[in-house]
């Protein structure tokens, strides 16, 4: 799937991911555990990679094999380096009046593996990746 | 396109906001006007019913840390209630129970007030 790079798409991506999962027959709870952090991950790259810039493309790609779902989400943007994902600290955020960052945090705990790489000027990818068990 | 609404209740002095449908980065700025407006009108006891939610991201859950300190500072505060279990899960999972108060049911929010 490809999408322009406008937060109006993001049910779109949502409903993509969740017919593939469907077809798969993965868990409902599971199912959203997938269908947020990829909403999350897009809207990442719309504010941090595309800074709200409309006409940006993001691709979005699933496969499923070995009990796994991956999905790829490539954009074309500006590369942001993902800090280290912490739990937040939502007493500091409170405090510091952060409101951002709640999205990666979710990424990395919804999904069981999330890989961030980017090919400088060319493309940015990150790969999250769902261990599907058998009885899902 | 997946909508979201969030209407207002006035009780008393409490205000119960009703959010229904998907609340992400698109509709967020929906929720973000609503509490602004309530504010802007010096209404700082705030009830979140989420009875009607069938998503969020954290760009709603943002929504609520964004107003939260004024909020408090003006002896107020953002209650939350009627969360199903998805939705309450993603409010878990963020921690946000250890800085708000989250409620089976609407009126067991207002009662705190």
């Amino acid at each position: 799937m490809v999408v322009k790079s406008r937060t109006e798409n993001l049910s779109d991506v949502r409903e993509f991911i969740n017919s593939l999962v469907r077809k798969i027959g993965i868990s409902p709870e599971v199912s959203e555990d997938i269908i947020l952090a990829v909403d999350e991950a897009c809207t990442n790259i719309i504010k941090h990679s595309y800074k709200f810039f409309p006409d940006g493309e993001i691709i979005v790609k699933v496969k499923y094999f070995d009990n796994k779902i991956i999905i790829t989400i490539i954009d074309y943007g500006e590369n942001f380096q993902p800090h280290k994902i912490h739990k937040p600290d939502l007493q500091e955020y409170y405090k510091h009046k952060k409101v951002g960052g709640l999205g990666m945090y979710l990424m990395k705990t919804l999904m069981d593996e999330v890989k961030y790489s980017s090919v400088p000027g060319k493309y940015n990818q990150v790969l999250l990746t769902k261990y599907i068990n058998s009885t899902s | 396109m997946a909508e979201f609404n969030a209407s207002v209740k006035d009780q008393g002095d409490i205000s119960i906001v009703y959010l229904k449908g998907f609340l992400d980065a698109h509709t967020a700025p929906v929720l973000e006007n609503t509490i602004s407006e309530l504010i802007d009108k010096g209404k700082y006891r705030i009830v979140a019913n989420f009875k009607e939610l069938s998503y969020i991201s954290s760009a709603g859950l943002g929504v609520f840390m964004a107003f939260i300190e004024k909020i408090r500072e003006n002896n107020g505060d953002i209650k939350l209630s009627s969360m199903n279990d998805k939705v309450y899960n993603i409010f878990d999972l963020l921690g946000f129970p250890l800085l708000y108060e989250i409620f089976k049911t609407e009126d067991e929010a207002v009662k705190k007030f």
